[in-house]
């Protein structure tokens, strides 16, 4: 299993792994906000938890797709599937190379682009919080996803009309988090639901992910 | 006998076409005595005038969708433990409809919104799960769509509607601690005290006895044209051979 987050992580960050694109991505998505709402900061900063959310569901989204496709044209996936490993480890694996590829990079960015968006020092840590927190679910829900999505043929708009539904409450915890933190409410509550939606779908999709992965192998 | 035989395609068919016809003149005669009943001989609420009455269409629209979620995640598990292609196909007939009596509870819920709170839509949170209902479904129709093998979308199908249910009801308890709404609490649980006026109360079961027995009706007629499609498909198939 470990040999296996190697060898994805060496192949996320080597040429054409796509892992400076969805960082890119979510980089441009947060930065063009302010050119569609305009550039008063105090409106910015309002809407700025939201467009961070946004733009990392978004960044999830664009690079899960990659996570089996490739993997499932050259055959390297039937070899996984044989190997003693079980599947689920496999997915395991998989979906936190994708989170520390993706999720995590997203969190280092995110004070960067607070400044952008006109935040306060003290408020973007609940944002990071947010993030932090959030994303790993991000990553194991469109694993599931792509997992569904693994042997149909152009299946990337498929996938996030799939996959965008079941972000709904990791969105709505994550965000209300960095919203109550900035409005200086208390956030422990909301901090536990999203840690509690991040743990439960890691406690569940990789079985559900093996299960359809297995089905696609047929 | 047991309730597996009708696993059985023939037996299946046979049965439901049996059963078809009442359960279909059964939905119209309730649907039509309870609608005309709602419609012409309740009296107006006194503070809602005759907006009221679109309660006999939204209030037994909005419960068929959800339930018909429900009715897909039990079909779901019977294909993925039980194999029984007709739990397979039922499911499957059962989506367009509950996405269909989805948007029909949103429209109706719009239109009474505009006149009573002053607005078509409002992220109560009611109306968000709903939305929420309707992504699911939407979701769950296309992958059907996009999956070439029918055993093979049966399952992942199913597996979709397992995992969805779960984020679903997650979604569903995340937009009450999101937003709080302008819906009433519940106003048909069996706890008498919180009941709507038993005016209304009437005629909404039996409009709600009607969208059920209509929703039965269009699922049984639904998952018959599966099997019958899937037969054709397999006589197709042989007479290439």
């Amino acid at each position: 299993m470990i040999a296996l987050i190697f060898r994805d992580l060496r192949i996320a960050i080597r040429a054409g792994g796509g892992f400076g694109l969805s960082l890119a991505f979510f980089f441009i998505i947060v930065v063009f906000f302010p050119f569609a709402i305009g550039p008063n900061l105090d409106l910015l900063s309002k809407v700025a938890p939201g467009t961070l959310w946004v733009g990392a569901l978004l960044a999830c989204l664009l690079s899960v797709e990659r996570i089996f496709t490739l993997d499932f044209e050259d055959g390297t996936l039937d070899l996984l599937v044989t190997s003693p490993l079980p599947l689920e480890g496999v997915i395991l694996s998989k979906a936190f190379v994708h989170w520390l590829t993706t999720g995590l990079p997203l969190v280092f960015l995110t004070p960067l682009l607070g400044v952008l968006l006109g935040f306060q020092n003290s408020s973007v840590i609940f944002l990071i919080i947010s993030l932090l927190l959030g994303t790993p679910a991000l990553s194991i829900i469109g694993t599931f996803g792509a997992a569904i999505t693994a042997g149909i043929k152009r299946g990337g708009l498929l996938l996030s009309i799939l996959v965008l539904p079941l972000y709904v409450p990791t969105l709505i915890f994550g965000a209300e988090v960095a919203r109550r933190g900035i409005e200086g409410f208390e956030t422990q509550t909301s901090i536990l639901l999203l840690l509690g939606v991040t743990l439960l779908s890691w406690a569940i999709l990789p079985f559900a992910a093996a299960s359809v992965l297995r089905i696609n192998l047929r | 006998m047991s309730f597996w035989e009708y696993a059985n395609p023939v037996k299946f068919l046979k049965l439901s076409g049996i059963v078809l016809p009442y359960f279909g003149t059964l939905a119209a005669i309730t649907i039509i005595v309870g609608l005309c009943w709602g419609f012409f001989f309740t009296p107006d609420d006194y503070k809602q005038g005759a907006t009221v009455k679109i309660l006999y269409v939204h209030v037994p629209s909005s419960f068929v969708a959800i339930n018909a979620w429900f009715m897909m995640l039990i079909a779901s598990i019977i294909w993925l433990v039980r194999r029984h292609h007709v739990s397979a196909l039922a499911a499957k007939a059962a989506a367009p409809i509950g996405i269909a009596m989805t948007i029909i509870g949103l429209v109706t819920g719009a239109l009474w919104g505009q006149p009573m709170w002053g607005t078509w839509w409002e992220w109560d949170p009611k109306l968000t799960s709903f939305l929420i209902l309707f992504l699911f479904y939407l979701g769950y129709i296309v992958l059907w769509a996009a999956v070439e093998d029918p055993d093979t979308a049966a399952d992942l199908t199913s597996m979709l509607c397992v995992v969805g249910s779960v984020f679903a009801v997650l979604s569903r308890y995340a937009t009450v601690f999101w937003n709080q709404g302008l819906h009433q609490d519940a106003s048909l649980s069996i706890d008498k005290e919180e009941h709507v006026a038993d005016v209304f109360y009437y005629p909404l079961i039996v409009v709600m006895t009607g969208f059920v027995l209509f929703f039965i009706t269009l699922v049984l007629l639904n998952t018959r044209s599966e099997i019958m499609k899937r037969r054709a498909a397999a006589i197709m198939a042989r007479g290439k051979i």
